[in-house]
């Protein structure tokens, strides 16, 4: 017992982290899940203007950002398992690789929103709020589930910016590496929450 | 081994002195004072914005403000009083402070975690207080922030809404430090069934926070989106439905009333055993009916919803389950009654508190039975008897619940013990005041009286005046009960570390606690109120 009675010695328990990250990640699929709930409801009212507001998304550049995103889960995976078999140089650059696939990502969305907002097909438009009601719900959620996607997009780039500083100067090292872990783990999210939009919004027609 | 002198958590620790050395700590205790000296604040503006609102009912007519200002008044009362007192209240104030010392730990599983979870809960706040000062004007929706009307007023909606959704996430992150905390954390011998039951209570708020908490996160943004963007998820008008909007804020905000009153259930399972030196009666069903409730409560949204428009399937199977979850909080009421049987009592403050809490809160339960059943809820659906209800459950319960575990665990938080009289007196005038004010409202509102109105018809005068009297009956004694827990923590004589005669493990350790509470992490082989 003599470890845990000397005071003031660092708490580590990586068990208690990755459960605290799994909770995290289940409160995010539960509000991403409340957007699910109001999808259904109304793909429920108004089926057949969610199938012709289906038609108009870009299924080439959606399949090419799953695909995307699917690799750089791959990634971020590989990474955790370089750090473990303690090669940091090589779970450093499939962290950057990671970071560069999810840019790829976002440039896509980019020129995929801006073909819509060319084409006036944007929340408030004049053009969409001539059209059929379930048509003008269905490009609301598309931006706003999209939208928020984005922003997860962005702020698990930022968390793995930090993995990768934090390999750097070892503080995520060959023995403990749980940080990255759970880094991975919200990456990983990042890429479910996608895998269920894209079919949800692109190819239920 | 390195050993420290013992030095208590109240004094300064190491780097920074004064209000710095506070501000950056990660000490599971001071973060549960901070919350509590913020949450006080807030406490005392509500009741302030409170007694302006009785005020202007004390005549027919307008008193003292326009509707304009009243309805801007309840939406701050309730915004202030729900987001910001009553939901973190006890679990991040007593939550922070007591359930580590109570499983054995030395600090809650992600201090830092935990005193983020403070920092955002304050930006939230202060959000949610500019937004009343700032745009055009206070929002008028009332906390609920019903659309169509919140997509369309010009008030300051907005930044409220960005505010709960702040306070929200706060929310979240101390669930979720709790849930891991109480998982891994508990001293070596302290199985689940051998866990206070404040913890257990607390285990099952942390779950309906992590639950229910997103939910509304994702309303709000949806509110905001419509607002901004003009995505039309609740205005027919684009599309979109306003009782979904219903749906989706009752499914978070009733759980929400479970995240208020479990942990109060947990605090008064506190006090019982402790002032009747007797082992609680039917451990494992008031640890197992706070599971239950936490469940069941998931269940029960709709009947905040029986005039919205909703089929009659749907109303009578929420009505049938809100009778079942009256179930469980019958359970632990019968666990305490039955507990102080063959006791020894001993009447101290924390114990009246606990009396008042159980004799408030079934009034308030009770009342909550006849607006869960579908006829007589349509007969009182927005009057006053919901208010006199819901004040009933929310401050008779969880506040007075707050007071009580304020008077219980105050001596081990300072060191230093109130003066008990003016403590018992403080209660009196609390209990009477409290009854004056809402008491008079289900009577008013079985007559009819709307809610949310600043004027009324002149047959209700009587019971408006009484009721604004026990207002200020009840401000006298909070004023009161505070002054007199002030000056004692200021000057009050020293407490012994177990001046209750209570037998869970934070009555076994220094008064007040030094950081890292154990010395030598305790092993823990009996059951937790272990009295004959």
């Amino acid at each position: 017992m003599s470890d845990v009675a000397i005071k003031h010695d660092e708490h580590r328990d990586d068990l208690g982290a990755k459960l605290g990250m799994w909770l995290f990640i289940f409160t995010e699929l539960l509000l991403f899940g409340g957007l699910f709930l109001v999808y259904a409801v109304y793909r429920d009212i108004y089926a057949e203007d969610f199938h012709l507001g289906a038609l108009q998304l870009n299924v080439t550049l959606g399949t090419l950002n799953t695909v995307v995103l699917l690799i750089s889960s791959m990634t971020v995976a590989m990474s955790i398992t370089a750090i473990q078999r303690g090669n940091k140089k090589l779970s450093m650059q499939l962290v950057l690789l990671t970071v560069l696939l999810a840019c790829v990502f976002l440039v896509n969305k980019y020129f995929e929103w801006g073909a819509k907002f060319e084409h006036d097909l944007y929340p408030g438009s004049d053009l969409v709020l001539q059209f059929k009601r379930g048509s003008i719900i269905f490009f609301g959620l598309y931006f706003f589930m999209t939208g928020l996607h984005m922003f997860h997009v962005v702020i698990g780039m930022v968390v793995l910016m930090v993995m990768w500083f934090k390999l750097k100067n070892t503080t995520i090292n060959k023995d403990d590496n749980v940080l990255l872990e759970n880094g991975g783990l919200y990456w990983h999210l990042v890429d479910l929450i996608w895998i269920f939009l894209f079919p949800l919004l692109y190819l239920v027609t | 081994m390195t050993t420290i002198p013992y030095k208590s958590y109240l004094e300064p620790q190491g780097k920074y002195t004064g209000l710095l050395d506070w501000l950056t700590s990660t000490d599971h205790k001071r973060i549960g004072l901070m919350y509590m000296y913020a949450i006080g604040i807030f406490f005392i503006i509500g009741v302030l914005l409170g007694l302006l609102m009785r005020i202007e009912l004390f005549k027919p007519g307008e008193t003292i403000m326009g509707p304009q200002t009243y309805n801007g008044i309840f939406t701050v009362h309730g915004v202030i009083m729900i987001f910001m007192v009553v939901i973190p209240g006890l679990s991040a104030v007593f939550g922070n402070l007591f359930m580590p010392i109570q499983i054995g730990a030395k600090d809650v599983a992600f201090p830092k975690l935990n005193l983020l979870s403070w920092y955002i809960f304050m930006a939230g706040a202060i959000l949610a207080v500019l937004s009343q000062f700032t745009g055009n004007g206070p929002p008028d929706t009332g906390w609920t922030f019903y659309a169509p009307y919140s997509t369309q007023t010009g008030t300051n909606v907005l930044m409220a809404v960005t505010a709960a959704f702040v306070l929200g996430f706060s929310s979240i992150l101390t669930g979720l430090n709790f849930i891991v905390t109480i998982h891994r954390m508990r001293a070596p011998g302290m199985t689940w069934f051998k866990m206070p039951l404040f913890p257990w209570a607390l285990y099952s708020t942390a779950w309906i926070q992590l639950l229910a908490t997103p939910i509304v996160g994702i309303t709000l943004l949806m509110l905001i989106a419509e607002r901004v963007f003009k995505i039309g998820f609740f205005d027919p008008a684009l599309g979109g439905d306003p009782i979904l909007f219903q749906h989706l804020f009752w499914i978070y905000s009733h759980p929400a009333v479970y995240v208020m009153i479990l942990p109060a259930m947990g605090v008064i399972t506190e006090i019982i055993p402790t002032f009747c030196q007797r082992r609680i009666f039917g451990y494992k069903a008031i640890a197992l009916s706070s599971i239950a409730i936490a469940g069941v409560g998931y269940l029960v949204w709709g009947h905040h919803m029986y005039t919205s428009g909703m089929s009659f399937t749907a109303r009578w199977i929420f009505s049938f389950l809100t009778f079942i979850v009256a179930v469980p909080s019958a359970i632990k009421v019968f666990n305490w009654v039955a507990t102080m049987y063959k006791g020894s009592i001993a009447l101290k403050t924390p114990f009246l508190y606990a009396l008042a809490f159980i004799f408030l809160f079934m009034i308030g339960g009770l009342t909550g039975l006849s607006l869960g059943s579908l006829a007589t809820d349509v007969y009182v659906h927005d009057t006053a008897y919901v208010v006199a209800h819901f004040h009933y459950i929310i401050f008779g319960g969880m506040g007075f619940a707050f007071f009580a575990a304020l008077h219980y665990w105050f001596p081990k938080m300072y060191g230093k013990m109130y003066n008990q009289k003016i403590a018992d007196i403080a209660w009196l005038i609390l209990f009477f005041g409290f009854n004056m004010l809402y008491f008079p409202q289900f009577v008013l509102g079985l007559q009819g009286l709307p809610r949310r109105y600043y004027d009324y018809m002149p047959q209700f005068e009587t019971g408006e005046v009484l009721s604004t009297i026990g207002g200020f009956v009840l401000f006298i004694g909070i004023i009161m009960m505070i002054t007199n827990l002030i000056i004692a923590a200021r000057n009050g004589p020293q407490a012994p570390d177990n001046p209750w005669g209570g037998k869970t493990l934070e009555w076994t350790i220094p008064s007040p606690p030094p950081m890292e509470n154990f010395d030598t992490p305790p092993v823990v082989s009996k059951e937790p109120y272990d009295y004959e």
